[in-house]
């Protein structure tokens, strides 16, 4: 029998009750989600089953470096997603922009950020997407750009639909961007997704719902901004990002 | 000192194959180089024994496995290059991303890490299904004495040990590396505190 979003919504209930329980009994905030997450069905058989094994943080043996990418490996208009092709994307034009930062705050400069994302009828121009909703031939749904010095990013483009998926019966995934991000270090790496504010299926996604700390959840949310909006042209979302580290002994190391 | 909390992680999904591949993205090491290596296998997740009541279901990526069919690799040479360790940071750091095959196959031509220490490659794994991605290491075969010193390998157990050496195949320069993330032959995943 096909799995119902009921089913799926008690799993949610009792993992969120369990996440409170923990933390109730003093276990620390989770900042990301459980690799082994039973409502997000793909994720059975794609978590290991062994602990982790620790790496101390010894400055010989830490994973110090990452990509490095530069200036010609992006154009300045691959964070305009819109101008893509011969003509413009149907949608709703927006922009989305903010700061890519590490734990002490600190900007994060020169680093790539990827960008990509289903059209605003919530189809991805990937040959297997086989959602019965239009691709636009005006949108691709990719974008590149380089932090500024400040951390800054700003990408333009159409607000993504939602769209449905077979993780049970009527499962629909809430509009969202995925975003792929490199710090200093290789173990600042992230790939995730942002999501707009407000979206009412949020509380039926597993994939956002695996996330079970209440305010990590909200640090995946964009801001409506109305000061970023421009005139006649497209709504502005305000979204910073937050990476992992790095750890003190490599900003010792004389960054 | 300000401290925020994390962005979280989530899963790369399915259809990432058309953004992230960068033309060439596997192709790391500098073109004519002479001391290139080239690293590949395949990513396979859980158990793929036919379930009950479904005898001969077909199952890819060889027995009790099924390969993913997409993975991200991310990868960085640690511990400097073979030519000169001062060099790393703009020539022998990269993303390889695998192109998005039927067969789950990623490979990357890279510079082949340096001694003194053992050397390895950093390897970062992005999947469908996988929540928050994973890190592992990537060590060779043939550098039994310096992998018998280092302090990773020296604390695993030694079956589990063993997931982290890559295969040397015959063709000179050519490892192949199996990722397995759930199951027998699981490969040791690594966090750093």
């Amino acid at each position: 029998m096909a799995l119902t979003q009921a089913d799926i919504d008690r799993e949610l209930t009792d993992s969120r009750a369990a996440y409170d329980k923990a933390r109730a009994d003093g276990a620390p905030a989770a900042d990301h989600p459980a690799r082994d997450f039973a409502p997000y069905r793909s994720s059975l058989l794609r978590h290991p089953k062994q602990p982790l094994v620790a790496v101390q943080g010894d400055p010989e043996t830490v994973e110090l470096h990452t990509p490095v990418f530069g200036h010609t490996d992006i154009t300045d208009v691959d964070n305009d997603l819109t101008i893509q092709h011969q003509g413009e994307p149907l949608g709703e034009r927006i922009t989305v922009s903010g700061r890519l930062l590490d734990s002490g705050g600190r900007p994060v400069r020169g680093q790539l950020i990827e960008l990509w994302q289903a059209n605003a009828a919530g189809r991805y121009a990937h040959l297997r997407d086989q959602h019965p909703a239009p691709l636009d031939p005006n949108f691709t749904g990719v974008g590149r750009t380089l932090t500024g010095d400040d951390g800054s990013y700003s990408f333009t483009t159409i607000k993504p639909g939602a769209y449905p998926w077979r993780n049970h019966e009527n499962a629909w995934r809430p509009a969202h961007l995925h975003f792929s991000l490199f710090g200093t270090a290789f173990t600042q790496r992230l790939i995730t997704q942002m999501y707009f504010p407000g979206d009412p299926l949020f509380v039926y996604d597993p994939i956002l719902q695996s996330v079970t700390d209440e305010s990590a959840r909200q640090r995946l949310v964009a801001t409506y901004d109305h000061a970023l909006s421009q005139p006649e042209w497209s709504l502005g979302y305000r979204w910073d990002i937050v990476l992992d580290g790095p750890s003190a002994t490599w900003i010792e190391e004389g960054r | 000192m300000t401290q925020l909390s994390p962005t979280p992680s989530h899963t790369v999904g399915p259809f990432y194959g058309y953004a992230l591949p960068f033309p060439g993205g596997g192709d790391l090491a500098p073109a004519g180089h002479p001391d290139t290596i080239t690293v590949h296998g395949r990513v396979h997740d859980g158990e793929g024994a036919p379930r009950p009541g479904r005898p001969g279901r077909a199952v890819a990526g060889g027995p009790g496995r099924l390969a993913v069919r997409r993975a991200r690799i991310d990868a960085a040479p640690t511990r400097g290059t073979g030519d000169s360790p001062g060099a790393t940071a703009s020539t022998s750091t990269f993303s390889a991303a695998s192109p998005p095959t039927p067969t789950a196959h990623w490979s990357a031509r890279t510079l082949r890490p340096g001694a003194p220490a053992a050397p390895y490659i950093s390897v970062c794994v992005h999947a469908r299904g996988l929540l928050h991605h994973l890190y592992t290491r990537l060590y060779f075969p043939e550098n039994a004495r310096l992998n018998a010193a280092d302090p990773l390998l020296a604390a695993l157990d030694p079956a589990r040990r063993e997931t982290l050496v890559a295969t040397a195949e015959p063709q000179p320069g050519t490892y192949r590396f199996d990722i397995r993330l759930q199951g027998e032959g699981e490969t040791v995943f690594l966090e750093f505190r």
